[in-house]
């Protein structure tokens, strides 16, 4: 939406709110129905199509896969499987789905369902954007990118009912913390096949009343853009220990219109919160206001094919001239931590032990090594933000130390989010904005992102060297070893510099004192089947 | 009357037809498509995207593609709100900004004639100053500011109101209010002049020289007249009212159309810009073909022009 209607709207209700008012996030009544803001309308609910975080959170409460996270560490726990084994290679995993395993509809969940969904995901023809999460398995990029036909050549096998068999392509120690993500999800065959073709997109088996699942909860009722309401699936095998009788996701994207509504008692828990509004909650309602570290980094990328950022020393010049402790303390305010490096700090037991500095004095003598002494003679720069407030503050702060530090004046270029997207991809840019959200917890989903040609890069930073050190991480079975190799990588990669580090992210959001069983962790993961509500 | 109707009726077609080509190409003009995301996909998921929604032929057989499509009256599936189809969305947002949007005219209607005929009886008095000046201030305030000023007052401290939401009656109360409140102020200051105007005419003399009571006078005989401006505002303004409003929707969380037309304009939804331009091109066409009728309707000039 315009971000002068979200400014105008923010200084008009901090003016009211000067003028004397809080109400808090109490409820009346305490009916278990837990009712959370969700961001936006879901593009759809079958896992295998969808990319964004408020499907998946409505599609964790509906689906469960062979295994799940633990709230709190964030380690793989037993789901729909009860148990599996992993062959000493890496190579083989054998699940055993639990005998209790059933979907919505009462029919047991078998080994044929899981391997049925991820041909359906793997099908060049059903286009899933997420697919390639499963190429990880012997063959399935070949078979999702149509080089082969039968499925049969793809490392998966049913065993019998019970029992599963995945052989990878090479030895991926993330497959089982992946088994949370929607694309891993098991979908009902004969659902699917009854509204149509297994490989056409949006048919009707999402909607209410079609839609079977093997998750906690089943959906009841789906009204676009209001809510989408789903209900304790008493055919679920942990359905005694599920407390919630249902759970409203509102897709509502205006932030203060979510803040309102958390305030008079309409949602239990907020998807995000005004960044007008951090300073006034932690004055006045503590209790409910809550900042959890966020598996996320955001950073500034730079084009290395162009000058002057094809030079090293000037991408390190830049990186190295960002206070970004004053930029979280003092810009940002939202309990962000500073980043010197790419992946966030205890990702799966890796805190990266390398860093890029906060050294304005080396940073001007690399500037001047480059040929630029105190920014003279340097090509005009451009610095690319998509709309938003927050990346305008932080693109002004970073303009100002970047004048203070080098000397250099460096140009601001707010672009409509799809333009952005478009700059990006086509490296039609100096300097860029950008942000990384973890899709599994492993620095693999961070480091990845700069290998050569890979699709989340957009620097045009290539080097055989780390495609080399991040190909021999992950053929190295020994996670200490793997880390090890890891650390190397990033070391690597941050004295290439092709980005500055600039904050990992933190969730902010509100939430009701009377929910009950919540559990902050790094990926925002909300355990649905553990909470209660209780006004006391 | 008839010949008049259908051939405004058929002068339409041509007009949608100029809107939907310009359209079509127009967005494919902007930088971005609808599968730009934050995270890249592989080419081959690219392409097996454009292949699955025939994005893949070239843009003169999407084109003729489209038309062919649009004839039998479908719009095509969405790409970014997969899960319905850009028909299935009309037809889900339209009757949530038609009921908003009526809701709205009835507040505009009854608050604006109202006030700008009581303040025209007595011109330049604190009976014209007083509503006039609430007038202006009206048309001053945007929406956007008296939403939220709204809600502060009805929802969060007199607990009366929900804060948003679109469900039961006192759901719809606020939106209405804070939609309608610029179009009543507009209605009152264009309903007092034209009854000014009007008040001065001769046949208004000849009326009160009859020996008619004020009352006959003012209901039965300037109304009609001094309501023309209001009713040529109508038009447009019906289209807008009905249309929905991306402002009042998105801060009492209204699930109508227009929302949904400018988030499609921002993710690049090619087939929900197109259905959303083409479904308001006609609407408008429709409002402004009524206005006239009610134009003449109300003046006997334009009537027999015809």
């Amino acid at each position: 939406m315009n971000r002068h209607v979200r400014y105008l709207c923010a200084a008009v209700v901090a003016t009211a709110m000067v003028c004397g008012c809080s109400g808090s996030g109490a409820r009346q009544g305490a009916s278990m129905v837990l009712r959370i803001g969700n961001g936006a309308e879901p593009q759809d609910l079958d896992p295998q199509i969808t990319t964004g975080v408020p499907e998946h959170r409505i599609q964790s409460a509906l689906f469960e896969g062979l295994a799940t996270l633990d709230p709190k560490t964030l380690e793989p726990t037993p789901a729909a499987a009860e148990r599996w084994e992993v062959s000493a290679d890496g190579l083989v995993y054998r699940f055993v789905i639990r005998a209790d395993a059933a979907w919505s509809n009462g029919e047991a969940v078998t080994a044929h369902d899981f391997a049925f969904s991820w041909q359906r995901i793997l099908s060049p023809n059903l286009a899933s954007e997420y697919a390639y999460m499963l190429h990880c398995i012997k063959n399935a990029k070949a078979f999702n990118e149509g080089r082969i036909q039968d499925f049969a050549e793809v490392g998966v096998r049913v065993i019998d009912d019970r029992t599963l068999e995945v052989t990878l392509e090479h030895p991926t120690p993330y497959l089982l913390s992946m088994q949370d993500h929607n694309a891993w999800y098991p979908v009902h065959r004969a659902t699917i096949e009854r509204f149509g073709p297994i490989d056409k997109r949006a048919t009707k088996w999402t909607r209410p009343g079609n839609l079977v699942g093997n998750g906690p909860f089943v959906l009841d009722r789906w009204d676009p853009d209001e809510a989408i309401r789903v209900v304790k699936n008493s055919a679920y095998w942990g359905a005694a220990d599920v407390r919630l009788d249902a759970i409203e996701f509102y897709p509502i994207q205006d932030l203060l219109t979510e803040e309102r509504n958390f305030r008079s008692g309409q949602l239990d828990v907020t998807e995000s919160v005004p960044l007008s509004k951090i300073e006034v909650y932690q004055r006045d309602e503590p209790e409910v206001l809550h900042i959890d570290p966020y598996l996320g980094s955001y950073y500034y990328r730079f084009n290395v094919t162009r000058p002057p950022f094809d030079d090293v020393r000037v991408r390190r010049a830049f990186a190295m001239a960002i206070d970004r402790e004053s930029l979280v303390r003092n810009v940002l305010k939202g309990g962000q931590r500073p980043a010197d490096c790419f992946t966030p700090p205890d990702t799966a037991g890796y805190t990266c032990s390398s860093a890029v500095p906060f050294d304005p004095g080396a940073a001007r003598v690399l500037l001047a090594e480059a040929g630029y002494p105190e920014g003279r003679g340097l090509p005009t720069v451009e610095l690319v933000y998509n709309t938003s407030e927050n990346h305008k503050l932080i693109a002004e702060a970073v303009q100002q130390m970047w004048k203070v530090n080098l000397g250099v004046d460096v140009d601001l270029l707010n672009q409509d989010w799809k333009v952005y997207l478009d700059s990006m991809r086509n490296l039609d840019y100096g300097v860029a904005r950008s942000g990384w959200i973890a899709d599994y917890v492993d620095p693999n989903n961070f480091l990845e992102c700069f290998l050569t040609g890979n699709g989340n890069n957009r620097t045009g930073y290539a080097s055989e060297a780390y495609d080399a050190l991040i190909a021999k991480a992950n053929a190295t079975i020994d996670p200490r070893e793997r880390l090890a190799v890891f650390q190397e990588a990033e070391k690597l990669l941050l004295e290439d510099c092709p980005f500055a580090p600039l904050y990992f992210y933190t969730r902010i959001y509100l939430k009701s004192t009377a929910v009950h069983g919540w559990q902050p962790n790094m990926l925002g993961f909300i355990p649905f089947k553990q909470l209660r509500i209780a006004t006391e | 009357m008839l010949r008049f109707l259908s051939k405004r009726i058929l002068e339409f077609v041509p007009v949608l037809f100029v809107i939907c080509t310009i359209t079509f190409f127009l967005i494919r003009l902007a930088p971005g498509g609808p599968f730009d995301a934050e995270k890249s996909v592989t080419p081959e998921v690219r392409r097996n995207l454009e292949a699955h929604y025939h994005m893949d032929a070239p843009l003169a057989q999407q084109y003729w593609d489209y038309l062919i499509r649009l004839s039998h009256g479908d719009l095509g599936p969405s790409f970014k709100k997969e899960s319905r189809s850009v028909n299935e969305w009309i037809a889900l947002r339209f009757p949530v900004s038609l009921e908003l949007g009526a809701y709205a005219i009835l507040v505009a209607l009854g608050v604006g004639l109202a006030a700008g005929v009581f303040a025209s009886l007595k011109p330049n008095t604190w009976r014209d100053h007083m509503p006039m000046t609430l007038a202006m201030a009206g048309i001053c305030i945007p929406n956007f500011v008296l939403g939220p000023l709204l809600v502060l007052l009805f929802s969060l401290q007199l607990h009366w109101l929900p804060v948003s939401g679109w469900t039961g009656p006192a759901d719809k109360i606020l939106p209405a209010f804070t939609l309608g409140a610029s179009y009543a102020a507009y209605i009152a200051r264009l309903s007092r002049g034209g009854m000014l105007e009007i008040l001065t005419k001769d046949f208004i003399r000849t009326a009160r020289a009859k020996g008619l009571s004020e009352r006959v006078v003012v209901l039965r005989h300037a109304l009609r007249g001094g309501l023309q401006p209001v009713v040529a505002f109508l038009g447009p303004a019906l289209a807008g009212l009905l249309s929905g409003s991306f402002v009042v929707e998105t801060i009492f969380q209204v699930p109508g159309l227009g929302r949904e037309f400018v988030q499609a304009a921002f993710n690049r939804d090619y087939t929900m810009i197109m259905g959303t331009v083409l479904f308001y091109a006609a609407l408008i066409l429709v409002f402004n073909l009524l206005v006239d009728l009610a134009l003449a309707w109300l003046d006997p000039r334009i009537r027999h022009a015809h």
